[in-house]
């Protein structure tokens, strides 16, 4: 109803909710006690201010880059995947797995190979839950819930009783072969040793995958179709049950980038944990980014900044309670998000009076 | 007060209202005034902006300009909460009921009186027995609303609005859900309304419904407002002139049907529906190239999951389907894509719920089906020029208006939208087309135009199956029609042996050979 322009749509508006919560951000720092001048600029300065902090920046937001694309894909065909966490987790079973049992073959082959074993991981855990609710009419969103403690317990289980090497009193696998390390950003010429790396450039790769998947073949097309009404995918003919179970495998597949980002690009190693919450942080950059391969990229990056803004804030204000960074992040989802409309009317009219 | 009685101003007075959605240009200074306890009429085609000026005095949209009189103050209408506490309100053409309450629970929605409910049902009760009686709106208060006919539905709507303290009701299309009977049942209480003062304001394309129950009509045409005329002193012609600006010609009489082999036969077909009932019980028909084999009855008789079997969308629970010859039931491959490729035509009875896509644009939902074909592809990906183009040439060989691909396809008029299905599923060519209900909705000019589109297809050899519950629509194009009630084939009659009372009787399952 309220109708605004496309710049408006998808720039102006997007930037308003966001000012919006760092001025309520401001106003709570003040609250507390602190600077707030002082304190935005740390996150500022911390998330972009240097090569190592832009560095950093990327590194977070190409994981989360990976789970919001797997959320957003999967909303595209109406399903609320909410197990993007437990994807990317056995997404680094299969990057392990491969990385050290194919550790002999040279790394042309084994990188995609391990990034091929962190996807069919992720993907097989999602199907599953794609297969109960197609074949069996488990509802996804339960289903993946369930899912994500089912793989923190496997992993555990595995970590500790299979995959940890005898003596080590460290929950983690042995050091993965040089091989299957992906290169880092740093290798190639950026300024800084922060850990991005390559998976950044897959997860663009990704992005423009998926755009190219969703919006310009006639499998995107039946995907949207079943996004919008499963009655109307009925009368088309579109196979729903099979859809659904291969879309929730791409998802997975998806959220298995987080375990390349973070295992072949970063750690080396499997460790406990690993996914720390990038699941989680999916569904929000998905949803910031309207589940648009590019929104998504954009959200990624600014919960990458505030991610490592935030590490920045806590320890160059420390007067600012460490708290506040959870707060802007929640206060970005409450803006962009569930409150991302509040602003259209008013913006609707001043642009209509403007623009007469 | 009959001082102030007679000198009433009008219940609604519109001046000057305009209103643009992007480049359609909806309502254009549109002035219409509403006499006190009269019912008015509205009439127009599909895309005249009816139902927009009605959703601007309902407060759903907002008027660019304009001002908007009730009883002669002038008002602002922000909302529907503005439009309700100025007491006016609208029976949509899709009900708003929650199907799992009961009525009352319905009526009370939104009116609870209270955190406890007790107290505001009682209340609730004894004033839906007083409405009631006074309009003879009778319905059960501890009914649920799913277990209700459409036309008791329709009642519980115009009860819950009087109980909200209407003094203007506007209902949109009320009659396209109902029998002639139920139709009837409405006028009853439309009339009982404006006898207690109130003010009915009436949208409608059905010239006779018009003629039989108004008191004064306005007319609609591309965003204006062309005529008012006083009922008694207009006619059904005159009226249907304003309102498609031209003459209407009579239909010109069919030529025999040239009658090709049997294209779709079905044998002792049975459906059972989600809940488990049994709504197809052992159909038989078959249906030739050349012909249009019509299906009448009263809605929910069975039709509907008759023609979504046909179509593929519903697995029959017993019987045979054979289509161009080949068994396709039972068989593997039996879904609606499959029966696509070998070239039989869907156009479904609700093409909101399933026919197009709300959400997206035309281009799309000009494809719907037919993701697959080659033609919109370069490269090996959709290419969305080549798609608006397909688009393009269905608008304009079909008129569907606005002729744009861009937008979305919720925002045509029913009659556009219901053309651009229709293109879709003909611009395919198919041996067999299956039709639900396709003027549903659609106004005098887009049913001449729909039917036309049917003729010519059977001019060229096709099959078509009709499912209308518009008897003059059956009548005017079905060469032979089957009656469907509980289910069950009543009876089959030629074009020549059809006649309303004949029809009426078997619709009603009385048999055959009592009719004849």
């Amino acid at each position: 109803m309220n109708a605004l322009p496309r710049w408006a749509e998808l720039a102006l508006l997007p930037v308003l909710n966001l000012l919006l919560a760092l001025a309520l951000t401001a106003l709570l720092v003040l609250a507390t006690g602190g600077d707030p001048v002082a304190a935005l600029t740390a996150l500022a300065v911390g998330s972009l201010g240097s090569a190592d902090a832009i560095g950093y920046t990327l590194y977070y937001a190409t994981s989360m880059a990976f789970t919001g694309l797997a959320v957003a894909v999967a909303f595209q065909g109406g399903l609320f995947n909410i197990g993007a966490e437990g994807q990317a987790y056995l997404g680094g079973l299969g990057v392990t797995l491969a990385a050290l049992y194919l550790g002999f073959l040279p790394g042309l082959l084994l990188l995609p190979l391990a990034i091929a074993g962190g996807a069919a991981f992720g993907a097989a855990w999602a199907a599953i839950p794609g297969w109960l609710q197609a074949r069996r009419g488990s509802h996804i969103v339960i289903t993946t819930i369930m899912f994500n403690f089912l793989a923190a317990a496997l992993m555990v289980y595995l970590i500790v009783n299979l995959l940890t090497p005898p003596g080590s009193m460290a929950p983690e696998s042995r050091p993965f072969p040089e091989a299957a390390s992906l290169p880092g950003l740093a290798q190639l010429g950026f300024p800084s040793s922060a850990p991005v790396n390559l998976a950044l450039v897959l997860a663009m790769l990704a992005a423009l995958g998926v755009w190219l998947l969703v919006w310009r073949t006639a499998w995107g097309y039946a995907l949207r179709v079943m996004g919008q009404s499963p009655a109307v995918a009925a009368y088309a003919g579109i196979d729903q049950a099979r859809m659904i179970i291969w879309v929730m495998a791409l998802s997975g597949a998806l959220a298995g980038g987080v375990a390349v980002n973070e295992l072949m690009g970063a750690q080396h190693k499997l460790l406990l944990g690993f996914t720390s919450g990038y699941g989680f942080t999916g569904i929000a950059v998905a949803l910031m980014g309207r589940n648009h391969p590019a929104g998504v990229l954009l959200a990624a990056l600014l919960f990458g900044a505030l991610t490592q803004g935030g590490a920045e804030l806590a320890f160059e204000v420390p007067d600012v309670p460490s708290e506040i960074v959870v707060l802007i992040q929640g206060l970005v989802i409450l803006f962009t998000g569930a409150l991302g409309n509040m602003l259209r009317p008013a913006l609707a009219r001043m642009l209509g009076r403007a623009g007469g | 007060m009959p001082e102030a009685e007679e000198m009433a101003p009008p219940a609604i007075e519109l001046r000057g209202i305009d209103k643009r959605f992007g480049a359609v240009h909806a309502n254009r200074a549109v002035d219409l005034t509403v006499r006190h306890g009269s019912i008015h009429g509205i009439i127009g085609e599909n895309g005249a902006g009816k139902s927009t000026l009605m959703a601007i005095l309902h407060g759903f949209y907002q008027a660019d300009a304009g001002s908007i009189r009730v009883n002669g103050q002038e008002v602002a209408i922000r909302d529907s909460r503005d439009a309700i506490r100025l007491g006016i309100e609208m029976v949509h053409q899709h009900f708003m009921l929650v199907d799992r309450f009961t009525v009352l629970e319905n009526v009370m929605l939104g009116a609870e009186g209270g955190p406890l409910l007790a107290r505001g049902a009682a209340k609730a009760r004894a004033e839906l027995a007083r409405l009631g009686e006074t309009f003879g709106l009778r319905v059960d208060p501890d009914a649920r609303i799913e277990d209700l006919p459409v036309g008791a539905q329709q009642r519980v709507e115009i009860l819950k609005a009087l109980y909200r303290g209407a003094e203007v009701l506007i209902l949109d299309e009320p009659t396209g859900v109902l029998t002639p009977q139920e139709a009837d049942d409405l006028f009853r209480v439309l009339r009982a309304l404006r006898a207690q003062g109130r003010t009915v304001l009436l949208i409608t394309h059905k010239l006779r419904e018009i003629m039989a129950i108004t008191d004064s009509v306005s007319v609609m045409r591309a965003g204006q407002m062309v005529a008012h005329r006083e009922t008694a002193a207009t006619s059904v012609a005159e009226l249907g002139e304003l309102m498609i600006g031209r003459r209407l010609t009579a239909p010109a009489p069919r030529p025999p049907p040239k009658l090709r082999p049997v294209l779709l036969d079905a044998r002792n077909l049975s459906v059972h529906d989600a809940a488990g009932v049994e709504r197809v019980k052992g159909v038989d028909l078959a249906l030739r190239g050349g012909e249009i084999l019509g299906i009448a009855g009263v809605a929910g008789n069975g039709q509907g999951e008759l023609l979504e079997a046909l179509a593929g969308m519903r697995r029959p629970s017993g019987g045979e389907i054979r289509l161009g010859g080949r068994t396709v039931f039972p068989g593997r491959g039996f879904n609606p894509a499959a029966l696509r490729r070998q070239r039989l035509g869907h156009v479904p009875e609700d093409r909101l719920r399933c026919g197009l896509l709300r959400d997206a644009s035309a281009a799309e939902t000009a494809i719907l089906g037919h993701q697959d074909d080659p033609s919109w592809r370069r490269f090996g990906l959709l290419a969305p020029s080549a798609i608006a183009a397909h688009a393009a040439r269905l608008m304009h060989d079909y008129d569907v208006r606005p002729a744009d691909p861009a937008l979305r396809s919720a925002l045509f008029s029913g009659g556009n939208q219901q053309k651009l299905v229709l293109a879709r599923e003909i611009d395919r060519d198919p041996e067999v087309l299956l039709v639900g209900q396709p003027t549903r909705g659609v106004d005098i000019g887009g049913i001449d135009a729909i039917h036309q589109r049917l003729l010519a297809c059977r001019a060229a050899g096709k099959a078509v199956l009709l499912v209308s519950v518009e008897l003059d629509e059956i009548m005017a194009l079905a060469d032979r029609i089957l009656v469907m009630f509980d289910g069950r084939i009543m009876g089959e009659l030629t074009s020549a042996e059809a006649d309303e009372q004949h029809l009426g009787l078997l619709m009603a399952g009385v048999a055959q050979e009592r009719v004849a």
